[in-house]
């Protein structure tokens, strides 16, 4: 571009975000056409996660949420002390931090895992007769 | 106070400079478009998460943390602990969807998932509001920190950030932005980690006394003042206000939208969780070894206990280098805050108000954004200038306050409920917006009494988060025709991970 002339106008776009020689496999037709297969996908795909959401924002009220109660219903843990420092200074002050980036770190893992497994459940979807639903909920339902 | 003005001019001067040269370079680099607005989307975690960080520790976090906790101790210790865990509530809720919704601002999410131009606008008029209220505290502090350091009138200090923050916003930029906030942030780190090692090394061979005995027996209890049922409702009420606050701020949706996916707006955000709950382990350290250090600054003047600590522990040379650093740390801290809040609040208003056809004439879109930008300095700077004396944590937690009940259940109930209509999220905004503003409002200007009537007002989130939230479902639920006959297209969107092909 010459710094003589205006520049020309430029259309500001993203990334391309699909490659051209892709095969799109039928679930994300499904979900694309908004189909009732398509809805079960998704449902599926937001319960998992907002579950997830649900489930760590509950770790933290039991953990760093309940100690305004505990401390208003127990004034003697006032004078605990570790050490030489009060335990309130102990726990709002230091160990709550690493707390909240272990239950970040978990977070991440599992929602990332319930993604990927959402891709493959797309992706390897045959045709609409036969949505393999079940087996994905119970290995997404597995231990842990 | 003359042989202490040195290092602080000195350190403000260096950090001016640096944040001005840092941004030139950055200027230089940026090439596109789309460079500018949103560096290109192409910003990495770490990266990231240092200008978030730099971003958010703001003079509250600097300077007011631990001016609180020197004063009245463990309750303080909630506005850091909500502050950092306001990020883990965000990353579990809003950070992936709302990087894929592809909004670049608050009211631009607002449009694009209930298509409603008059849900924009009111988001419009909350998110200056806020910024507002936001960048009122950090003129303060900056006011507080140079009469502190070089005996400047509180006017100066507001001033000069004021200036130097148009001057580097103006010619603007995301990418050469995002440089300076991610440096500011290592820089607030160095400037209160340096500091506290020395500190410490003086205690601990001056017999390393114990800072809470002297205390009273409340500065050990982590619940509000008076104490009882009024002390158990305030605690609660700071912890839903910092935890649901942080997803609605303006300037930190911004900043999600450079990364280049959602999957790297997680890992941002964890990488945000680690640099705040390393920089927060400081402040309680400065608040201890002022109870032995600096009684009399307990009472009023506690604002300032970050900058004059090391002068009076060490003295002499090396405690005026000190105080360089400490001074430019904060220093840091309101320049990356002001410029994040300005730039957002300028974008808002350069769109809304400055950019319109004012009868015949209309101002092109730089100019628009420039004159946006210095309405958006100079009235909170006017504001700032009778509130001197109000502590610079507690505006920024009322900010915090409007946040989490205007914001955040909007993005939540937007994220996570295909149910939400227009009229629903107007009528939510409106009872959250009005019932906690009115109370901040009357607590900025009535002195703070106590009982009840003044603790519901002067920590409004318990109440204002759930009537707002209820609000937007039960009249999203009468209103049930008009919900968006894109919603369900956009949820798809907004959840679908970047490895699933979708046509967007």
């Amino acid at each position: 571009m010459t710094q003589d002339q205006p520049p020309p106008r430029v259309r500001v776009t993203g990334p391309p975000r699909r490659r051209a020689d892709v095969v799109r496999s039928a679930g994300t037709r499904e979900i694309d056409a908004e189909t009732a297969l398509g809805e079960v996908f998704m449902r599926s795909l937001l319960r998992e996660q907002l579950m997830l959401a649900i489930r760590v924002l509950i770790a933290l009220a039991l953990t760093v949420g309940v100690l305004p109660l505990a401390f208003h219903l127990l004034p003697s843990l006032g004078e605990v002390r570790w050490g030489p420092v009060p335990v309130a200074w102990v726990l709002l002050g230091v160990l709550t931090y690493p707390w909240l980036v272990v239950l970040g770190w978990f977070y991440i893992r599992r929602s990332e895992a319930n993604e990927s497994d959402f891709a493959d459940l797309v992706e390897s979807s045959p045709r609409r007769s036969s949505p393999p639903l079940r087996s994905s909920e119970q290995r997404r339902g597995g231990p842990e | 106070m003359t042989m202490s003005v040195l290092p602080g001019v000195v350190g403000v001067v260096l950090v001016s400079l640096a944040t001005l040269v840092i941004g030139t370079w950055g200027l230089r680099i940026s090439r596109t478009t789309s460079d500018f607005f949103v560096a290109s989307r192409t910003v990495r975690p770490r990266l990231n998460a240092s200008a978030i960080g730099g971003e958010y520790l703001s003079a509250a976090s600097f300077l007011g943390v631990a001016g609180l906790l020197l004063t009245f101790g463990a309750e303080m210790l909630w506005y850091p602990v909500g502050w950092t865990a306001g990020y883990l509530v965000l990353l579990v809720l809003v950070a992936a969807p709302l990087r894929r919704s592809g909004a670049y601002t608050l009211p631009d999410f607002a449009e694009a998932r209930l298509g409603s131009r008059g849900v924009r606008k009111l988001c419009s008029v909350l998110v200056v509001g806020i910024g507002w209220l936001y960048l009122l505290p950090q003129f303060q502090g900056a006011g507080v920190t140079l009469r502190a350091t070089i005996g400047a009138p509180p006017w100066a200090g507001s001033l000069v950030v004021a200036l130097v923050v148009l001057a580097s916003v103006s010619p603007g930029g995301m990418r050469s932005i995002t440089f300076v906030q991610a440096f500011h942030f290592w820089m607030k780190l160095t400037a209160l980690l340096i500091p506290i090692f020395i500190l410490l090394a003086v205690w601990a061979a001056d017999g390393a006394a114990d800072p809470s005995a002297a205390a009273p027996a409340s500065w050990s209890i982590p619940l509000a003042s008076p104490g009882g049922g009024i002390g158990l409702y305030t605690t609660y009420s700071l912890i839903v206000a910092t935890f649901l606050g942080t997803m609605g701020l303006p300037h930190v949706v911004v900043r999600f939208y450079t990364n280049p996916d959602g999957r790297a707006a997680r890992r941002t955000t964890l990488a945000v969780l680690v640099l705040l709950g390393v920089f927060y382990v400081l402040p309680p350290l400065y608040a201890a070894l002022g109870r032995i250090y600096a009684p009399d600054l307990i009472e009023g003047r506690s604002d300032v206990l970050v900058l004059e600590l090391p002068n009076l522990m060490v003295g002499g040379l090396l405690g005026a280098v000190l105080t360089g650093l400490v001074t430019a740390g904060a220093f840091a801290a309101f320049l990356s805050t002001s410029s994040g809040l300005t730039i957002a609040v300028a974008g808002v208003l350069s769109q809304d108000v400055t950019g319109r056809r004012w009868g015949s004439y209309r101002l092109g879109g730089v100019a628009a954004f420039r004159v946006a930008a210095a309405i958006a300095v100079v009235v909170p700077l006017l504001l700032s200038l009778p509130a001197q004396d109000v502590a610079v944590a507690r505006t920024v937690g009322l900010a915090f306050a409007v946040t989490a009940s205007t914001f955040a259940p909007l993005l939540m109930l937007g994220i996570w409920w295909r149910g939400l209509t227009p009229v629903g999220a107007v009528a939510g905004l409106l009872v959250g917006g009005l019932g906690s503003g009115a109370a901040v409002a009357w607590t900025l200007a009535v002195a703070p009494s106590s009982g009840w009537t003044s603790a519901m007002l002067g920590q409004p989130a318990a109440w204002s988060v759930p009537a707002s939230f209820f609000t937007m479902v039960i009249v999203s639920r009468l209103t049930k025709a008009s919900v968006p006959a894109h919603a369900g297209r956009f949820m798809v969107r907004l959840h679908t991970p970047e490895a699933v092909d979708l046509q967007r």
